[in-house]
C-alpha cells in the first residue's frame, strides 16, 4: 500500500504540478467488457495521470461504471490490461488493490459507529490503534464532520452520509479515488455545495480521483480532464474547456452542452479555412484544422454553441472572420441572466441563441427578422452521427441513473 | 380532531357550521377488546397448568388430579422426586441446545447459497428450494415413520445421535427461510466496499455479512429451539432409550402424570417471559 505519510491537511496547493509531470497512474489498454454477448465497453484506451482529477462522463449504458468497477477490482476485463501505478492489476482482488471508492449508495456499514467505518481500511493493515485515531479524526474534520465518530450512520443525513463515504475511502490514502455518481442521492443545491467542497478536498489531499457521473455540468466544474464517453467507447477527451469548445463528435457536442449543427459539404478548402455548403445553399465557412477530414465533399455538421452568436438587427454586412445567418425570431425567454432565443432560418432549420443579460440594446422580439453572426473560430464540424438520435441518448442519461 | 371541536363552540359566527361528531365513538373499543379475548383464549391452558401445579393429590398418590384438593407448594419442593423426569429435561435442554446450533450454522450457509447464486451459476437451486418446502410442508409423522424406517435399515442404534440426526434434519428448513428472508434486503455493494476497504472474503463475512445478518440467524434459531424442545411426533420414533421430556409425558399418561410435570411447565413458560421482556429492553436500548 501507499507508503507516502501525508498529513492532510498539510498538503496544499501544488498539484496542478504534480498533474503537469504527466506521470501516468492508470494506464488501460485496449480493455473490453462483454455482458452476454454485448459489450459494455469496446476497446477502451485510456491515461490517467498522478493527482489528476479525471472524470468519465456519458449516458446510462455507455460503460463508465463497467470501466470504474474494472479499475476497482469488482469486474474482470473481457481482454485487455490496466495498469495501476506501473502495476498490473487486471485480475487482482479489490482487496489487493491500492484504489479505494465512494460508492454510489455510500454503502456505509450500518452496524459500525462513524468511527469504525472510517476506520474500517486502516484496521484492515493492522495499524496503531492511536494512530488509527488520529488519522481517522484529522480526516473528519477534512471532511467537515468533526467529533461525530461515535454516531450511527443512521443518524446522518445523506450529506452527511456522503462525507464518510469520502472519509473511509480517503482516509487509506490510494493511489486512486473511485468515486461512483456519489452525488446522484444529493438535492440540486447540496450537489453544487459538494462539488466545491470536493474539488477543494481533492486539492488538498492531492490524490488522484476518477468521477463517473452522468451529469456533465458537474464532470466540466469539477474535472482537470475528462472523457465523453458513449456505447463503450470515448467520444471525446481533454480539459472540460477543450472538450466543449472543441468537441470532435455529434455527440460530444449535444451531449456536453448545447449545440447548433447544420449539415452541409465541404466546397472549399483555401488554406487555413475551409467553406461549408449546407442544404440550402448558405455558405459557412470554418477552420481547415477543425474538420474531422480535409477532403471536398466531406459531408458534415457545422457546429456552433448558443452563447458564440451574436444576435443583431436584420441589415448587419458580412465581416471577415464571422459566419452570419438570416432568420426570423420564433420564440424569445427572458430567463433572468439572459435571454434564450429560437430563430428560425429561411429554409426552416431552428438555431438556439442565448444573449447575456447586459442591459444593451433592446431584445429581438419574436417575429423580428435578424442577424445571427459568431467568429469562425467558434465554428466547429463534425462527421454527422451514423445511427441513433443525439437527443434520445442525451436524454436518457438524465433520466436514468 | 380535538382541535376542530374545541374551535368550534368558540367559532360565534353563525355560518360557522360545527363540525359533524364521529358517529360511533364506541368504534375504538372493539378491536382492542377483542385482542384481549385471544390473548385470554391463547392464555387460559397455561393458567390452569400455573394453578394445578398448586394443587394437593389425592390420598398422597403423586399424580395431577383436576379436582381442587387445595394448595400446596410440595412440588416445587418435591421437584426432582418423580422418576426420570429432570433426566429427560435435561436431555431435551441437551438435544434442542445442539440440534440449534447445528441447524443454525447448517440452514444459514445454505440460505447465502440460495440467495447469493443465480440459477445459472447454482445448478439444481429450483429443486433445492422445493426440497425445503416439502421438508416444512410434509407430515410429521410420515418423517418420523421414514427416519425410523431409515435408521432401522442401516442399523444405527436409536438413541441421542438419532435424535440429534431427526431434529437437525427438521429444523434446517426454518432457519433457512428466516434467514433468507434476511438476506433478501441485503446490499451487496456492502461487501464490495469491504473488499474495497482491504478486507478479504473471510473478514468480510465476519465483520460484514454475518453481523447484518445476524438478527435473521437469531430468530431462525429461536424457532429451531422452539421446535426441537417440544417435538413429540419424530422423536417418539427415533428416541430408543432416551427420552426426551415430552415423550416422557405422554408415556406417564398411561399410569398418571405426575404433578411436577406443572411446575417444570411453569418454570419454563416463566423463563420464556422473562427472556421476552429483557429483549424487549434491550430491544429499547439499541434504538
Amino acid at each position: 500500500m501507499s507508503n507516502r505519510t501525508v498529513d492532510m491537511t498539510e498538503v496544499s496547493s501544488g498539484f496542478a504540478d504534480v498533474s503537469a509531470g504527466r506521470k501516468p497512474i492508470v494506464t488501460i489498454e485496449h480493455v473490453t467488457k462483454i455482458f452476454q454477448d454485448a459489450p459494455a465497453v469496446d476497446d477502451l484506451n485510456l491515461e490517467i495521470y498522478e493527482g489528476e482529477f479525471f472524470s468519465l462522463l456519458g449516458p446510462s449504458g455507455c460503460g463508465k461504471t463497467t470501466t470504474l468497477r474494472m479499475l476497482g477490482g469488482f469486474e474482470e476485463p473481457t481482454s485487455g490490461r490496466i495498469f495501476l501505478g506501473g502495476k498490473e492489476v487486471t485480475y487482482l482482488a479489490p482487496y489487493r488493490r491500492d484504489v479505494n471508492t465512494v460508492f454510489q449508495s455510500y454503502a456505509l456499514f450500518p452496524h459500525l459507529s462513524i468511527f469504525e467505518n472510517v476506520a474500517f481500511g486502516l484496521k484492515r493493515k493492522r495499524m496503531d490503534k492511536a494512530e488509527i485515531r488520529r488519522r481517522v479524526s484529522t480526516m473528519l474534520e477534512l471532511v467537515d464532520l468533526p467529533h461525530m465518530e461515535g454516531r450511527r450512520t443512521s443518524q446522518l443525513s445523506g450529506g452527511q452520509q456522503q462525507r464518510v463515504a469520502l472519509a473511509r475511502a480517503l482516509v487509506n490514502e490510494p493511489t486512486l479515488l473511485l468515486l461512483d455518481e456519489p452525488m446522484s442521492a444529493l438535492d440540486a443545491k447540496l450537489r453544487h455545495q459538494m462539488q466545491i467542497e470536493l474539488k477543494r478536498i481533492q486539492t488538498q489531499v492531492g490524490i488522484t480521483f476518477l468521477y463517473v457521473t452522468h451529469d456533465q455540468e458537474e464532470a466540466m466544474t469539477m474535472s482537470d480532464r475528462l472523457v465523453v464517453m458513449r456505447l463503450g467507447r470515448i467520444e471525446g477527451i481533454g480539459s472540460p474547456r477543450e472538450v466543449y469548445d472543441r468537441p470532435t463528435t455529434e455527440f460530444v457536442a449535444t451531449f456536453l452542452g448545447a449545440s447548433n449543427l447544420l449539415a452541409g459539404d465541404v466546397t472549399a478548402l483555401e488554406g487555413s479555412v475551409a467553406t461549408v455548403t449546407l442544404t440550402s445553399g448558405t455558405t459557412l465557412r470554418v477552420g481547415a484544422e477543425r474538420l474531422p477530414e480535409k477532403r471536398v465533399g466531406l459531408s458534415v455538421k457545422v457546429g456552433v454553441r448558443p452563447e458564440k452568436i451574436t444576435i443583431g438587427a436584420g441589415d448587419g454586412g458580412t465581416m471577415s472572420g464571422q459566419n452570419s445567418l438570416r432568420g426570423r425570431v420564433r420564440v424569445s425567454t427572458f430567463t433572468g441572466v439572459g435571454n434564450q432565443y429560437i430563430v428560425e432560418t429561411s429554409w426552416g432549420t431552428d438555431l438556439t441563441v442565448y444573449a447575456q443579460n447586459i442591459g444593451q440594446a433592446a431584445a429581438p422580439r419574436s417575429g423580428d427578422e435578424v442577424v445571427l453572426t459568431w467568429p469562425v473560430e467558434h465554428t466547429f464540424a463534425v462527421h454527422p452521427m451514423a445511427h441513433g438520435s443525439v437527443e434520445e441518448e442525451a436524454t436518457m442519461g438524465e433520466i436514468d441513473e | 380532531m380535538s382541535v376542530l371541536t374545541e374551535s368550534a363552540p368558540t367559532a360565534a359566527a353563525p355560518t360557522v357550521v360545527p363540525p359533524e361528531r364521529r358517529p360511533r365513538h364506541w368504534g375504538r373499543f372493539v378491536l382492542p377488546t377483542y385482542s384481549w379475548l385471544v390473548i385470554a383464549y391463547l392464555v387460559f391452558p397455561i393458567a390452569v397448568m400455573f394453578v394445578y401445579s398448586f394443587n394437593r393429590s389425592v390420598g398422597g398418590v403423586p399424580q395431577v388430579s383436576f379436582s381442587w384438593n387445595g394448595f400446596t407448594t410440595l412440588w416445587y419442593r418435591e421437584w426432582n422426586s418423580a422418576p426420570g423426569l429432570s433426566a429427560s429435561f435435561w436431555l431435551s435442554i441437551r438435544l434442542a441446545v445442539i440440534a440449534t446450533i447445528v441447524s443454525a450454522i447448517l440452514g444459514t450457509l445454505l440460505a447465502i447459497a440460495l440467495v447469493r447464486y443465480r440459477p445459472k451459476q447454482f445448478h439444481g437451486k429450483g429443486v433445492i428450494e422445493q426440497i425445503l418446502f416439502i421438508n416444512i410442508a410434509a407430515p410429521e409423522i410420515v418423517m418420523g415413520a421414514s427416519l425410523l424406517g431409515l435408521f432401522v435399515t442401516f442399523n444405527i442404534g436409536r438413541g441421542f445421535l438419532t435424535l440429534v440426526l431427526a431434529h437437525v434434519m427438521f429444523c434446517i428448513a426454518y432457519v433457512t427461510v428466516t434467514v433468507r428472508a434476511r438476506l433478501a434486503g441485503f446490499d451487496r455493494s456492502l461487501e464490495e466496499a469491504s473488499y474495497d476497504l482491504g478486507a478479504g472474503p473471510l473478514t468480510t463475512f465476519r465483520r460484514i455479512t454475518l453481523p447484518m445478518i445476524m438478527p435473521g440467524v437469531l430468530a431462525g434459531a429461536l424457532m429451531a429451539f422452539a421446535l426441537s424442545i417440544d417435538d413429540f411426533i419424530t422423536s417418539n420414533f427415533v428416541s430408543g432409550t432416551s427420552t426426551p421430556f415430552p415423550v416422557l409425558i405422554y408415556a406417564s399418561t398411561r399410569v398418571g402424570i405426575p404433578p411436577q410435570v406443572f411446575v417444570f411447565g411453569t418454570v419454563i413458560f416463566s423463563v420464556g417471559i422473562l427472556l421476552a421482556l429483557s429483549s424487549l429492553v434491550i430491544g429499547r436500548k439499541g434504538t
